[in-house]
């Protein structure tokens, strides 16, 4: 766990052994709930930690004391990813695994966190690798959760399933499967939502794909209540040029962060036409990519306003993206196809609160079984 | 629009091309300005600037200097003194403008075809540039630093009338004649034209791209659509432009650890996406300080946000309550309005005094008022502390009230009647007889129900110490039972 200084560092403030196989995911709950968090392993266990205030000394040489409240054992095979559902839903977590079994366990009492229940149990059918909750806490929508499936068998089965928690049989069901999407998929993100009736859904798959799910009138069958969705693909890019292995979203859900087996993270971002654009390309070790002009959103969504009135000339922005081409220029006026590219910034500050706290880190890579991958080393942080 | 526009161009140019201040700085300070290297750079600057007074009166030093030029410099001085400018009074007309204008032209015309400044070049460099000569201009191009400046020169001598619409079609042509395929034009250049072309999409556009944030294009974005522009240039995308790019660099301002709080401001202009950014934003503000969460807090108070203001304190009072500072928890879930819990706190307040026989942060709890009534356990907290101060001030009477209405009145827990009852000991065996017989009654009536009945009570009848605090509390009621029935059937003496 690392925690960040007054100045800014990050340091890392506890490490610890405690799966007895690879720790696959990492994901914080709300701070509601006080520091907690939940990790999901290859040894068949979730666990949930909880951070206990210890001595003021340990704060002063900057530890911090996790405990296990509880191992979840329920999994008969690796346990591939663990998530809390969204605060208005109490203290809730899901988890799903290798053998295609989805879980959802709840906490009656938020202050016992060594309390947990099996609430759910969902049968995917297809092996499972990701989940992302729908974070929306609009009355109009119920409870969702999507789950993506890396299963490599040759069926061309939808990769991508959102169930919905029925109020009538109080059960989770299968609404939707996306069929469009048939290869294997390594994480998936439901979007923040913006108070929009629809919901917008990143998968990494073989690309970076997003989605829109728009729900239609409930159906009334006979086991009542169970949303049909028009589902829309709106942006598909493959510029990672390999397998894309995590998606995650910003605070508003209007900037979507993927990285790839290349080696980079890009950022997408829809300009107000709702047309998805990359507004920025970073390498591993956070450095732009050479020759790119998209650095301007990035830098400011990410840097300080500081810093970028100082650089009020320097960089340039991927703007151009964002505004819709127009019509043919007017005869008499020409226009410069292409902007002078000036000198990139300064590398790019790593992190910062509001952004990024949505990535999930430090991240355990997944190790794909064929070939091995090339880690980032342990000490570049993220 | 006030004023003719090349008066304001020429304003403009003398605010924006500053590389020669200094050296003209330099040249009016020194003891002799017309001996000076730079002397007729200076004056040329100010001649291509049209600042006509300034040059005359620089002019005048060198003609003083040089008698033999006298003739020169009065012809060019009273050239310079003629030359018709559109004025801000508005008093002539544009065709008499014209007229005049001409009629002037062609008189400098004369005298640089006479030869009358044949002998002094520097002097007929300026009746050329009188002229609008533009080769004559272009020789100056150190000077101007700038095309646009050589643009605002060339509509100086050749076109002074120039309206805003027009204007578009000298700018490109002077952008090229002044880089003169020698440099390529740079991204301000390309904003520039744009503005010369009232293409008011297009600046945002170069601008958007130039610019490494979005500070200016989201304020001008504002400026034009509260101007309305952006409407009349039929953008209908006009209104969602801005509020996309105010939301954009509001929310950069969020990311900054003080700056956040403009972004508020910013998002509260942003009619359809702005409160729930406030809201999504607002929420990830780390609360490193309490001042911090406070400010917070107020911000969310201020708009009704009344889920992010229970968040804020729930996430307050966890902290509080892991560092064990159940006071600042208990505040926090009262400002929350958080029952749920302020009966959890005050459970552990009341474990704590049962443990350790006193109270922690008694300021709070004595000074809780109407929000005691958040939850029955937090009311019962204040109504026993208060029955504890009310004893610390030997109100004897109205403690021995209290105590026994927080059990009739089913305030207390009944986990909690041991420890009420214990505490009523003392008042029994005061000298003076506090519970009245029918007092004395109800707490018989309570130990009664406390102990009967309930086969999980003997479990607690077998414990000694139980055991014998039941037989005390049963021997000071009977005794206090005793004593009051005699105060009380005795009639008062005489």
């Amino acid at each position: 766990v690392w925690d960040k200084s007054e100045n800014g560092d990050w340091h890392c403030t506890a490490s610890w052994k405690t799966h007895s196989g690879s720790v696959w995911r990492v994901t914080w709950a709300h701070p509601e709930f006080g520091q907690v968090l939940a990790s999901c392993s290859f040894d068949r266990t979730a666990a949930v930690w909880e951070e206990i205030v210890g001595e003021s000394n340990d704060k002063l040489r900057g530890q911090s004391h996790w405990v296990k409240r509880t191992t979840l054992v329920d999994s008969r095979t690796s346990v591939t990813d663990v998530k809390f559902a969204p605060k208005h839903m109490g203290l809730m977590l899901a988890t799903c695994s290798a053998d295609g079994v989805v879980r959802i366990y709840e906490a009656p009492d938020v202050m016992n966190l060594s309390q947990w229940s099996l609430q759910h149990e969902i049968s995917c059918k297809l092996s499972c690798s990701c989940i992302s909750w729908n974070p929306s806490s609009s009355r109009a929508h119920s409870p969702m959760i999507a789950v993506g499936s890396d299963d490599n068998s040759p069926n061309i089965l939808a990769k991508v399933q959102i169930y919905e928690y029925n109020e009538n049989t109080r059960k989770y069901a299968k609404a939707e499967a996306l069929m469009t999407v048939t290869d294997p998929v390594h994480d998936i993100a439901f979007a923040p939502n913006l108070g929009r009736s629809f919901h917008i859904l990143a998968v990494a798959t073989k690309d970076v794909r997003i989605f829109t799910l728009k729900p239609l009138r409930k159906e009334l069958t006979s086991s009542g209540g169970l949303t049909k969705f028009e589902i829309h693909i709106v942006a598909q890019f493959d510029n990672h040029n390999s397998q894309v292995w995590r998606v995650s979203w910003n605070i508003t859900g209007t900037v979507l962060a993927s990285s790839g087996d290349d080696g980079c993270v890009r950022l997408w971002k829809a300009n107000y036409m709702d047309n998805w654009k990359c507004t920025g390309i970073l390498k591993g070790n956070g450095s732009p990519v050479n020759g790119s002009s998209q650095q301007g959103i990035f830098n400011t969504s990410l840097g300080s306003a500081n810093t970028s009135l100082q650089n009020s000339l320097n960089g340039s922005s991927a703007s151009r993206y964002f505004f819709p081409p127009l019509d043919s220029p007017r005869a008499g006026s020409r226009w410069s196809s292409h902007a002078q590219l000036l000198p990139p910034p300064p590398l790019i500050e790593q992190s910062c609160d509001a952004d990024t706290a949505n990535l999930q880190y430090p991240h355990p890579r997944r190790r794909c079984v064929s070939r091995p991958l090339n880690l980032l080393p342990e000490n570049e942080g993220v | 629009t006030a004023g003719p526009l090349l008066l304001r161009l020429l304003d403009w140019v003398r605010l924006h091309v500053c590389d020669v201040d200094s050296m003209v700085r330099e040249v009016l300070s020194s003891e002799t300005p017309s001996k000076h290297k730079l002397f007729w750079n200076v004056v040329d600057v100010f001649v291509l600037q049209g600042r006509m007074d300034e040059a005359r009166h620089l002019l005048s030093k060198e003609a003083s200097a040089n008698p033999t030029s006298m003739n020169m410099y009065k012809i060019l001085d009273d050239l310079m003194k003629k030359m018709p400018v559109p004025s801000l009074g508005n008093t002539q007309t544009l065709t008499e403008l014209e007229l005049k204008w001409q009629h002037w032209h062609e008189e400098c015309q004369r005298y640089l075809q006479d030869g009358t400044f044949a002998s002094n070049p520097h002097m007929e460099s300026i009746c050329k540039i009188l002229l609008g000569d533009e080769d004559a201009i272009l020789e100056k191009k150190e000077l101007m630093t700038t095309w646009y400046h050589f643009l605002v020169t060339r509509l100086l001598y050749s076109h002074p009338t120039v309206k805003p619409m027009e204007l578009q079609f000298y700018a490109q042509s002077s952008m090229d004649l002044f880089l003169g395929g020698e440099s390529s034009p740079e991204p301000l250049d390309m904003i520039l034209m744009a503005a010369f072309e009232f293409e008011m999409h297009q600046v945002i556009k170069e601008c958007s791209i130039v610019l490494s944030n979005w500070w200016f294009v989201a304020h001008l974005t504002d400026l034009l659509d509260h101007c309305k522009l952006l409407q009349s240039h039929n953008l209908y995308f006009g209104s969602n432009m801005r509020e996309f790019l105010l939301l954009e660099y509001a929310s950069g301002l969020f990311s900054h650890h003080s700056l956040w709080q403009l972004g508020v401001d910013y998002f509260d202009h942003c009619p359809e996406y702005g409160r729930v950014y406030l809201e999504l934003h607002i929420e990830r503000i780390p609360l490193s300080t309490e001042q911090k969460a406070l400010k917070v807090l107020r911000i969310c108070e201020q708009r009704q946000m009344h889920e992010q203001v229970r968040s804020v304190c729930k996430i307050m009072a966890m902290k509080a309550l892991r560092n064990n500072r159940l006071g600042s928890a208990l505040s926090w879930s009262i400002r929350a309005k958080d029952a749920a819990f302020a009966t959890l706190i005050s459970d552990r307040f009341l474990k704590d005094y049962c443990e350790r026989g006193c109270f922690s942060d008694l300021d709070l709890i004595d000074n809780l008022g109407p929000s005691m009534l958040l939850s029955d356990r937090l009311t019962f907290l204040g109504k026993y502390r208060e029955f504890h101060r009310l004893y610390g001030e030997k109100r004897f009477p109205e403690a021995a009230r209290l105590l026994l209405t927080l059990m009739t009145a089913h305030i207390a827990p009944c986990s909690f009647w041991m420890t009420l009852l214990t505490d009523a000991l003392p008042l029994l065996e005061q000298k003076e007889v506090i519970f009245s017989a029918e007092q004395t009654y109800e707490l018989m009536r309570c130990l009664e129900d406390l102990t009967a009945g309930n086969p999980e009570k003997q479990k607690f009848q077998d414990d000694d110490v139980e055991t014998t605090k039941v037989e005390m509390l049963r021997l000071a009621l009977a005794r206090n039972l005793a004593r009051v029935i005699i105060k009380e059937g005795t009639v008062e003496g005489s």
